[in-house]
């Protein structure tokens, strides 16, 4: 209680001025929610902020990847040839596959000259480690380890594998903040693989469903459409895949259907992803590689069609 | 006892800490009660340091969390500024409370800071259900005891050291 006395004694002016000084942070901190809210002002600020968090998400991912290090350096010899067979199984599939695509590229790229179409965008993508996952309840949100001085630009598609994961938010010089499209507050324009019908897919909080809101009753839509996207928000190339249809539920009564579906990425699972740079808004092609990246361009970098 | 005595305790390496429990990944059953450890262990540092670390670097500390969990700037900020201010304002009373007091305490303090984020979400125009703001003032309020323990131990010995 020696503490409790020596601070009763003597009191310091800034203890004083303590509610003057919250009030003061106080009207600060709503001032800097209502500009964030309203319009973005405060990008450079956050980025400059998120900047000083870097070192701190570093740390955190240290053990992890450590971790992830030691179990590929421990891997067994009858694991590694196991895994080994099995790629060159998948790669020759995927071969079989592209082979077939090459024909179609071209029988596609002489019908739309036919058509004086515009020419098809190109996309490059480049292979980005998660750092780490949004611990916010009402955010899904990701880091990951490549930022402006890779290139990366505020709205550029993420996907994995499998489809689009999101798009990024923030893009900081060495790490950037991306968005889920699982995210509440994230919505993507696509359209239906089977018969082009456009429509809003929007997240929900949870991460295998997305929302179809703006579908009336009559839409031809069924449970297992493929959603791709469709182009059309500017932000995302088209023609990726973004969700399987699972349940649609047409209520006679209500002017919209009840539509869910289930992305395609695994949101929740993913650990690297993809970043799309379509080549017309990205006029360097040829990425500043460093070490650890050539491997990942030579197999990344691949000429993917959209539409 | 004066407060200059404990300025050497590594309190800015507590605060660090904690940012770091905050970023690091969670499997996802366990995220929704992912206690607020920033919140915890500002609570128990500006009520025993009240001079050195008060509704100043609350306000700093918050905007880190505004930036590193990609809220509207300036949420984190406010709510532990507040949190931070109820502290410093009754830390003689809090910090002689026994126990099961001090927890209940906590218990409010956390319950208004999860509020003030839920607001400062609902004017904003993001909803959440409401039952998900309770998991991290539950699971800090458990942890509570334990910690307050582990800090109080290391303030001992480094009084004992002194």
């Amino acid at each position: 209680m020696a503490a409790a006395k020596s601070d009763s004694s003597h009191r310091a002016p800034h203890l004083q001025a303590l509610g003057l000084r919250f009030l003061l942070l106080a009207s600060l901190s709503i001032l800097l929610l209502v500009m964030d809210h309203r319009d973005n002002h405060l990008d450079t600020v956050r980025r400059a902020i998120g900047a000083t968090v870097y070192p701190l998400r570093m740390l955190v991912d240290a053990p992890i990847s450590g971790w992830r290090w030691a179990n590929e350096a421990l891997i067994s010899r009858n694991q590694l040839q196991l895994e080994n067979s099995r790629l060159n199984a998948e790669r020759l599939l995927t071969y079989a596959r592209l082979q077939r695509f090459a024909a179609l590229e071209a029988e596609n790229g002489r019908l739309r000259a036919m058509l004086d179409a515009t020419e098809r965008m190109r996309n490059q993508v480049r292979v980005a480690q998660i750092m780490s996952v949004s611990s916010n309840r009402f955010r899904h949100t990701l880091v990951v380890d490549k930022g402006s001085r890779d290139g990366v630009y505020d709205g550029q598609a993420m996907v994995d594998a499998h489809g689009v994961v999101g798009q990024i938010i923030v893009a900081g010089l060495l790490s950037s903040q991306g968005i889920l499209i699982s995210d509440p507050d994230h919505a993507l324009p696509v359209e239906v693989n089977r018969n082009g019908l456009r429509t809003i897919a929007r997240g929900t909080g949870d991460y295998n469903r997305l929302d179809l809101p703006f579908l009336p009753n009559n839409a031809d839509i069924r449970e297992g459409d493929l959603l791709v996207t469709s182009g059309l928000g500017g932000e995302f190339p088209a023609g990726y895949p973004v969700a399987v249809v699972d349940s649609v539920l047409r209520i006679p009564q209500e002017p919209f259907a009840d539509v869910s579906a289930k992305p395609a990425a695994a949101l929740n699972q993913v650990t690297e992803l993809m970043l799309v740079w379509v080549e017309d808004e990205e006029p360097e092609s040829e990425f500043p590689a460093s070490d650890d990246d050539v491997a990942d361009d030579a197999t990344a970098t691949e000429d993917d069609d959209s539409e | 006892m004066s407060e200059a005595h404990f300025r050497q305790l590594p309190v800015m390496f507590f605060i660090i800490l904690s940012l770091m429990l905050m970023i690091a990944p969670l499997p996802d059953w366990a995220a929704p009660y992912r206690p607020d450890w920033v919140v915890l262990t500002m609570i128990y540092w500006t009520m025993l340091l009240p001079r050195t670390y008060s509704v100043g670097w609350a306000w700093v500390i918050g905007l880190m969390m505004d930036a590193a969990q990609g809220t509207l700037f300036g949420q984190h900020a406010l709510a532990l500024c507040f949190v931070v201010y109820i502290s410093v304002k009754f830390h003689l009373q809090i910090r002689v409370f026994p126990m099961s007091q001090m927890t209940a305490t906590v218990f409010a303090i956390l319950a208004l800071y999860q509020f003030i984020l839920f607001w400062i979400n609902g004017v904003a125009g993001i909803n959440a259900p409401a039952v998900t703001y309770w998991g991290p003032v539950i699971s800090g309020t458990l942890i509570w005891p334990v910690l307050s323990t582990v800090f109080g131990s290391i303030r001992l010995r480094d009084r004992a050291g002194a």
